[in-house]
């Protein structure tokens, strides 16, 4: 497809009509021989792309006039996909490169999502049906009557529904379970099971569609990479490939003893993340963190050094302080805190939560100190947390717009500790300009507190994968 | 408090004679339907001393029984039914053993509500705040049913301090993680740790599913806020405050000084907002809704492997059975009325009446069936006999799904 737009004429490839709009579902893989290097190629510029839509994703809010416009331009810079077919082949070459753990899939899957929706809304409307019904997507729509039947209802329903637009379009009737994401959202009226889409929304269905087969389809390529890796060709390159997302996950052992529990206090208000701080300071008051605060405090500590015997001291000092004694501690929590450092059950060693981890998943509700703050709290609250936590007030300000990339909790402590011992390492990169929708991440925070330009060694630049000896 | 004689005393009794095992059996076998259905279903138990075995499975209503009779477990947990028989999933090939099937589920605590309930904390409850629960029920039975077509559910009280609901139809045990979270945050409408103050951000247009809530809850609020002195001491006036827009936080309490007069106050200051900032038209309601929608743990519903407090399990800080909950009479529900497993035990000791006397006679005629017509009679002689009775109304009505799926499997229909 043309990534900039109407007016490009589409290129022509030996499947000129098989590939004659590009936007597709990516059932069928491609069956054309090509190189080796064109199988790098493709693998690495795909990548460049999806690490943009990501990127672009964090910055903008999806799909607004801005993140569209950016986007491609780009896709214009990259440009990639050159042809319909390198879209194609360089998406399944991709699957086998980030099948293998449910991390890699889960990003994979996020990227591609984006993407296709952003091809999807690209379309004119005759373009997007006729894509439908290509692809045989079953929906059906409701009768006139049931419509005026269930007029106010569709109306309350849906933001930007009046009964002039109602009237105007179809509606379509379809089971709950294909259309998440409008449930999920109450974006929608709900009833008896059924959702009622108006046709301006069908693109969500079509990307649950979307998302549901990819996920299929990448655990049963995860099957067959063993017979994929036994071709030498091929395995030094997915490998690269898989180890250009994931970055740092902040789980090294290296950094193990080296912090002491007393110095924990200290620490906390020097070069914790404000999220982390809260966490601290809550178990310090009330003797006890729920299961989601023990989670993420849990696994930062575990991130900056804390041994397992020094997180069970830890915590069991502070639970006995509160309600609970000594062997309901050992029966209760030791356990859990065994697990998260990998010594009991399924022995995963838990790598500390990212940014993007805390923001998005296991919300804080009633009692809870977890989460982060510049996304789940009261903007009134923050700004008076910062104030106690003596950021200067003009940084307060600047919480509304931030330069800079952190997205580990752990990342901050590391740069806030190498700036404190007048760190020499600092590199002075700046890559695109990163900032988390609405409010931005403790980043200014940071900024105050380390005073410098911070390292991007988390954000993938791939060249200098691809220089490795 | 009376003198409670300890768990490890009633536990045998209760399992021996006063379990419901037939009923409990009849609803997890699911009619037969799917093969080994009951078979890879997970238990999991507390036995004394906090011990806590997972992976329990039985291939037989006979085989659940002795275990549990044998064990004598403080607390049963339902988890979910597996691919293999969860006592077996140490010898299956890694990876493969995995939970397929589940009853969508709910938990409601009353915990979660202790930053808007005065009279009670943490795990104590009492007729005051236990308006909650009736509404969360009203609410969230009313949204499983008309907007999510759910047909076959059970709410059960947790014995303490909360109420669970198992949403038993087919479709919903074959929800995934996805779909569940998804149903959970549908009926999510208070949002916010500890550090929010505002819990609950109502915008236009005010989607179906909130207006009819929102009528639930105006049933109960008056009088729940007159009952928890929402607007009476100045702590928890400085509360509701807090919840109401800026420039009209001028509301002059002063004047008014019964809780009534002042919440009309608010309404009154309400419906003068409704034609201003369409940012804080909906303070009343959110209001309302703030103190009183239901507060669900959406990680409980998510997961499918989710362990849940089985029906009929004893809760073992009060003693009270987890029984179910008819609606029809959930106005009048009492959980301090819930029978004690110290109480139904007691009641088995009663002498029996005369006209018990004649089924004695029928008993010894056929020995064959006498153990389990003693076990039947048995619950029947207590208070848990009206909750049983409940249970199978409820078996009842799944039963005809069941019983058109197998027509089906068989080619009948």
């Amino acid at each position: 497809m043309e990534f900039s737009g109407r007016k490009r004429k589409i290129h022509t490839s030996p499947h000129a009509e098989h590939y004659a709009h590009a936007l597709q579902f990516y059932e069928q893989p491609p069956t054309e021989n090509i190189c080796l290097s064109e199988f790098e190629t493709f693998a690495v510029d795909r990548v460049k792309l999806l690490k943009t839509v990501e990127n672009l994703g964090l910055s903008y809010v999806k799909m607004s006039d801005d993140y569209n416009k950016k986007l491609n331009n780009e896709a214009k810079v990259l440009n990639f996909p050159y042809r319909p077919d390198s879209d194609h082949i360089s998406h399944f070459i991709l699957r086998l490169a980030y099948c293998q753990t449910e991390d890699l899939r889960r990003w994979f899957i996020q990227q591609e999502v984006d993407l296709f929706r952003y091809r999807f809304n690209d379309l004119g409307r005759e373009q997007k049906l006729e894509f439908l019904h290509r692809n045989n997507l079953q929906y059906n729509a409701i009768s006139d009557k049931e419509k005026v039947a269930l007029k106010d209802q569709l109306i309350s329903s849906s933001y930007g529904l009046s009964g002039v637009t109602i009237e105007h379009q179809d509606f379509y009737k379809v089971p709950f379970q294909d259309a998440l994401d409008l449930v999920r959202a109450r974006k929608v009226y709900l009833q008896a099971g059924y959702v009622y889409i108006p046709h301006q929304d069908i693109i969500t269905i079509v990307l649950n569609d979307f998302r549901t087969k990819l996920s299929k389809a990448l655990a049963l390529t995860a099957r067959s990479l063993p017979a994929v890796h036994s071709d030498e060709r091929l395995q030094p390159l997915l490998n690269h490939l898989s180890h250009a997302y994931v970055g740092q996950d902040y789980s090294f052992q290296k950094n193990v003893g080296k912090i002491s529990l007393e110095q924990i206090d200290s620490l906390s208000g020097k070069s914790y993340p404000l999220c982390m701080r809260q966490l601290h300071q809550a178990v310090r008051e009330n003797h006890h963190l729920r299961h989601g605060g023990r989670m993420q405090y849990g696994l930062f500590l575990k991130g900056i050094g804390l041994s397992l015997e020094q997180a069970l001291q830890f915590w069991k000092s502070e639970f006995i302080r509160g309600k609970v004694d000594a062997d309901k501690f050992d029966k209760a929590y030791a356990y859990s805190i065994r697990h998260m450092f990998g010594k009991e059950g399924k022995r995963t060693d838990y790598t500390p939560y990212s940014c993007m981890k805390v923001i998005l998943s296991n919300p804080p509700s009633q009692g809870d100190h977890h989460g982060c703050p510049f996304r789940h709290s009261d903007p009134e609250l923050l700004k008076q947390k910062l104030q106690f936590y003596k950021v200067s007030p003009s940084g307060i300000e600047q919480v509304g717009e931030s330069n800079f990339s952190l997205n580990h909790p752990n990342q901050y402590f590391i740069e806030s500790q190498r700036v404190l011992s007048g760190g020499k390492d600092i590199k002075r990169e700046m890559e695109t300009p990163q900032r988390l929708q609405e409010n931005s991440a403790g980043s200014t925070a940071a900024r105050e507190a380390a005073n410098a330009s911070q390292d991007l060694a988390g954000m993938t630049d791939l060249d200098s994968i691809f220089q490795d000896p | 408090l009376e003198t409670i004689p300890p768990l490890p005393d009633l536990l045998p009794l209760y399992y021996r004679r006063l379990f419901p095992f037939s009923q409990y059996y009849r609803w997890l076998y699911y009619g037969g339907v799917q093969k080994n259905y009951f078979q890879n279903r997970e238990f999991s138990f507390t036995l004394k001393d906090d011990i806590y075995v997972r992976y329990q499975s039985f291939s037989s209503q006979a085989e659940l029984e002795k275990e549990i009779q044998k064990m004598n477990p403080y607390k049963i947990d339902i988890g979910a039914v597996y691919s293999h028989k969860p006592n077996q999933h140490n010898t299956v090939k890694s990876g493969t053993f995995h939970a397929l099937e589940k009853e969508l589920v709910f938990d409601i605590d009353m915990t979660d509500y202790d930053d808007v309930r005065t009279c009670c904390s943490a795990a104590d409850i009492c007729s005051k705040c236990w308006t909650l629960m009736t509404i969360a029920i009203r609410i969230l039975d009313r949204a499983l049913r008309d907007d999510f077509g759910f047909q076959h559910l059970l709410w059960v009280y947790s014995g303490r301090r909360g109420v669970h609901c198992w949403v038993c139809d087919e479709a919903a045990r074959k929800l995934s993680v996805a779909a569940r979270s998804a149903v959970a945050e549908y009926l999510t409408l208070v949002k916010g740790g500890e550090e929010t103050v505002k819990k609950v951000v109502l915008t236009d247009p005010i989607h179906p599913f909130i207006r009819k809530s929102l009528d639930v809850v105006e049933k109960y609020f008056t009088d729940y806020a007159h009952e928890q002195a929402i607007l009476g001491h100045n702590k928890s006036v400085d509360k509701v405050l807090a919840l109401v827009p800026e420039d009209i936080l001028f509301i002059d309490f002063q004047s008014e000084k019964t809780p009534e007069k002042r919440w009309d106050l608010i309404k009154a200051k309400a419906s003068m907002k409704k034609v201003g900032n369409p940012k804080q038209q909906y303070f009343q309601e959110e209001i309302m809704l703030q103190y009183c929608y239901p507060r669900l743990d959406v990680n409980v519903s998510k997961g499918v492997n989710h362990l849940l407090k089985s029906p009929f399990s004893v809760h073992p800080k009060t003693g009270r059975i987890s029984v179910p909950i008819d609606l029809k009479e959930l106005d009048k529900f009492d959980p301090f009325a819930v029978p004690t497993i110290s109480l139904i035990c007691e009641e088995l000791d009663q002498p029996r009446t005369g006209e018990k006397e004649s089924e004695d006679k029928k008993e010894k005629e056929n020995e064959n069936n006498a153990t389990e017509r003693r076990k039947i009679r048995d619950y029947k002689r207590t208070s848990l006999a009206k909750y049983v009775k409940y249970f199978d109304q409820f078996l009842d009505g799944i039963a005809c799904t069941w019983k058109g799926e197998l027509l089906k499997k068989s080619g009948m229909l």
